[in-house]
């Protein structure tokens, strides 16, 4: 299986690469300056910047959902999202001049903080009401939402709002994506301590039991998960649900063992999004459907169905 | 007079009840006793409108299950509700208020806010009238709903496990109240009960169920006994009888 | 003790709406009276639309925390919105009359939402997370296949679904606000005559039934209701996600009852001093350019986690 996942998505990057307004045909690529320019400078940063936003948000998503030990979590819709984008928006109200990595030091600052507050608050619910955790994540995420709608208002910075809140990688150009590698390389770091994040899902007191610094990995997770997501959100904008769909489509298919599945949730996770752009460029060809409003239609039906099909216990 | 005839029901494709055909007389407290999936509660469901029946037929003196409007019924045939806990806003007076809604429909008379203060000085609920439901004990609360039942003046009064969560100081006062709507308000009384010690002390007839079916109608005296338990429950407890009242050592 | 918070209610909605009209108006009142008097007009017919709906949709379902916008109905009324536009071009759309318009949107919305969630809050009763959960993700499909539809269209014509689906208070047509009217005072009349049946219904299905009221019935005429007053509310100004929740939450603890002859009215008070209470400082008072909603649902919403979270969830 881990073949085929390995195939498809090299097949569907290769798609990624030809599909678009200007035609690149394989046959003429290499008599063509102008294509192989177009694939260096579009094409390619676009597919690449795809396949790791997809693979780090999956990642990001199979990592909250053991911290908050719920299957129905995941960034972009709990408040981590919102908390990035919260960040920029302030660093660009009061310091439009800060340099790059400033501005991104804010917004992996801001999601932190609304991570943290999401995991207080969802230790303090009863642990016998499992679906209310996704609950009070989507409303506290829709809260953050709605107080940066309110600052973007007042600030009359309500374009930038749409391009953080809905996900689009039409504008990837080599040179304004770069960034995202620190989000592939957070998320490979991540894949080192999978196993400590697969003990935290067990529990605070299996953690201490089994000597681990629980508040360490925990800490540890969230940073991940808040610079991915604030990368994120800067690069490309928001995609909702990815992290919340792959890392329980995987579950299903490959059990829990985080070491053996965290590959697959990230080359899932870069199918997934991959899939969706390519669909968003060609179903209004020549014009560009974004990905989070491609995403957000399949996420919310594949939730939909997670939330009603019984789940198959382990063979 | 309940009649019960030919009545089956299932959910899903479970049975939960088999071709039961019963006959309830006019008057006296019934207990429908049978072990965890017996189908009492569905067979209590059903005379009581709240599950439609799916095969058989039901007629309360002349009225058919079914087939007779509801609010006609609910002047007739009361149901005691599960415990109320999504309207704690109500005072005790309200909620045996609503014991005269199948008569009013919502424009109380003089005569409706008689019987409503009848109730509550029958059931010694005068004194917490005004109260809050969410401020009265279990048994308190439970007092007040058989009081709403009562004022509903219905001829048949059904309970589902009255008892449940209800300490014995509760239990038995309940159950004596309940003898008492019989005795001297000669209403007809239909409860399911787990525990067979309480239908052996209180009910004057005693119908057991076991998957569906119902094994055997009669006196406490004559249901209560070693074998029938053993047949029903699977459990071989000791019978004893006291002061002319089976008991069941458990 | 209820009347007299009613009265006191309604002696302040007076002062706002008197503050709205009046304050701050320079130069020629023949025209400032008529402008502001629409609007406001807009502002209660959509306060009174929504606490009713809310109101209703939390008798049917017997508990505080779920209202119609948060299960989705706002959503599934702008989505239809957007559908019909993409299928039958906005320009098609655009010459149906406003009346014909607007009815045609809001007898879809009925089938729509009765065949959605009719079903759902009856299968699902049992389990009030998963109902809640299921119609949050509904919501969440409802806007993003919008966004989805809005992006396929022309757009030319996206402009005009805008025009139908958000800020009307800029602008409202007078002809859009009349047949509203009369949508919204059929709805207000048949919920008054059903006020005695919403306080049974909301004892819950069983004793409901004991007390010789369908309860099925029931919900399925309060469907409807709920249904024609989203309508309004959204087709007038767009969808407000926390609002009901707020202000029938803060009816609940002003007039603690369970009596709907107190309840909605206690509600539609408070909703309107929201809107126009809210309107009055946010716009004269403040200076402030941010849209009320967005104001009001950043506080629904913290009303909402809170009541999550305190454990009442019935």
């Amino acid at each position: 299986m881990r073949l085929t996942v390995v195939l498809l998505l090299i097949a569907l990057s290769v798609v990624s690469l030809f599909v678009g307004v200007a035609e690149v045909r394989v046959s003429t690529l290499w008599s063509d300056p102008e294509a192989l320019r177009l694939l260096a400078i579009s094409r390619g940063p676009r597919t690449i910047a795809v396949v790791i936003t997809g693979g780090a948000l999956a990642i990001c998503g199979a990592i909250l959902q053991m911290l908050v030990r719920n299957r129905f979590v995941e960034p972009m819709t709990a408040g981590t999202g919102q908390g990035a984008a919260l960040g920029i928006l302030l660093v660009t109200l009061f310091a439009p001049d800060a340099p790059i990595l400033a501005k991104m030091a804010m917004a992996s600052f801001t999601a932190l903080a609304t991570s943290a507050g999401f995991l207080a608050i969802v230790q303090r619910l009863p642990p016998t009401q499992p679906l209310l955790v996704p609950l009070v994540g989507l409303i506290y995420g829709a809260i953050i939402g709605a107080c940066v709608t309110f600052v973007a208002f007042q600030a009359d910075l309500l374009q930038y709002i749409q391009i953080w809140m809905n996900g689009e990688f039409s504008g990837i150009l080599q040179g304004r994506y770069e960034l995202l590698w620190v989000a592939a390389a957070v998320g490979a770091l991540s894949y080192l301590a999978a196993d400590q994040f697969a003990i935290v899902g067990m529990g605070r007191t299996v953690s201490v039991s089994l000597g681990l610094n629980y508040t360490q990995v925990v800490v540890l997770g969230l940073l991940s998960i808040s610079i991915v997501t604030a990368l994120t959100v800067v690069t490309v904008g928001m995609i909702p649900f990815v992290g919340l769909v792959v890392p329980n489509i995987v579950s299903r298919l490959a059990g829990d063992n985080l070491r053996l599945t965290l590959p697959m949730t990230a080359m899932s996770g870069a199918i997934l999004v991959l899939a969706s752009d390519i669909v968003g460029r060609l179903v209004r060809y020549p014009y560009e459907i974004p990905v989070g409003s491609v995403f957000g239609i399949l996420g919310a039906v594949v939730f939909l169905w997670l939330l009603y099909a019984p789940r198959r216990h382990a063979q | 007079m309940i009649i019960v005839t030919d009545l089956s029901h299932k959910i899903g494709t479970a049975p939960i009840l088999q071709d039961i055909n019963m006959t309830l007389e006019k008057g006296g407290v019934t207990a429908l006793i049978g072990p965890n999936g017996a189908g009492k509660s569905t067979l209590l469901s059903l005379i009581a409108r709240l599950v439609p029946i799916q095969t058989g037929r039901i007629t309360v003196d002349d009225l058919t299950i079914g087939a007779c409007p509801t609010d006609v019924l609910a002047r007739t045939l009361a149901i005691l509700p599960q415990v109320i806990d999504t309207a704690p806003l109500l005072s005790v007076r309200e909620l045996v208020g609503f014991g005269r809604y199948p008569y009013h429909k919502g424009r109380p008379t003089a005569e409706d806010h008689a019987k409503v203060d009848y109730a509550l000085e029958t059931f010694q609920l005068t004194p917490l009238a005004d109260r809050r439901l969410e401020t009265l004990s279990g048994g308190q609360r439970q007092r007040a709903q058989v009081a709403m039942t009562f004022a509903q003046d219905t001829d048949y009064i059904l309970l589902d496990e009255p008892l449940n969560n209800l300490d014995i100081a509760a239990s038995r006062s309940l159950m004596a109240i309940l003898r008492d709507l019989a005795a001297t308000h000669s209403r007809t009384i239909v409860i399911v009960l787990h525990d067979i010690n309480y239908a052996a002390a209180y009910a004057d007839q005693i119908v057991a169920m076991k998957s569906g079916q119902i094994v055997a109608t009669g006196s406490p005296e004559a249901i209560v006994t070693d074998r029938l338990l053993q047949d029903v429950f699977q459990t071989d407890p000791k019978v004893h009888c006291l002061n002319g009242k089976m008991m069941v050592q458990v | 003790m209820h009347s007299k918070r009613l009265c006191l209610l309604a002696l302040f909605l007076g002062g706002c709406i008197a503050g709205y009209l009046l304050l701050g108006a320079r130069g020629n009142w023949a025209f400032v009276l008529p402008f502001r008097g629409n609007k406001l007009i807009a502002l209660l017919l959509v306060a009174i639309a929504v606490s009713t709906a809310t109101v209703l949709f939390q008798t049917i379902t017997q508990n505080r925390i779920l209202t119609p916008a948060i299960m989705g109905f706002d959503a599934l009324y702008v989505l239809i919105v957007t559908i019909l536009v993409y299928l039958l071009g906005g320009q098609v759309f655009l010459q149906l009359p406003a009346v014909g318009q607007f009815v045609f949107n809001t007898t879809l919305m009925l089938v729509a939402a009765l065949a959605l969630f009719g079903s759902l809050l009856t299968r699902a009763r049992g389990d009030l997370m998963r109902m809640i959960l299921t119609g949050i993700i509904f919501a969440v499909l409802f806007r993003a296949i919008t966004d989805f539809l809005q992006r396929m269209i022309d757009p030319n014509e996206y402009a005009v679904i805008q025009i139908s689906s958000y800020a009307r208070f800029a602008r409202i047509e007078v002809e859009l606000l009349a047949i509203a009217s009369v949508l919204t005072c059929a709805a207000l009349i048949a919920t008054w005559r059903m006020r005695h049946r919403l306080d049974v219904l909301a004892l819950g299905p069983d004793a409901a039934i004991n007390l010789g009221e369908n309860p099925q019935r029931g919900m399925f005429q309060a469907l409807i209701i709920i249904a024609v007053l989203v309508s309004v509310s959204t087709a007038l100004v767009g969808p407000m996600a926390f609002m009901g929740l707020l202000v029938v939450s803060l009816a609940h603890m002003i007039t603690p009852t369970a009596s709907h002859a107190v309840l909605l009215p206690s509600a539609a008070l408070i909703s309107a001093i929201t809107l126009v209470g809210g309107q009055f400082v946010l716009e004269r008072v403040l200076g402030l350019s941010t849209p009320l909603i967005v104001v009001v649902d950043v506080v629904g919403g913290g009303v909402f986690l809170i009541l999550l979270m305190r454990g009442k969830r019935r």
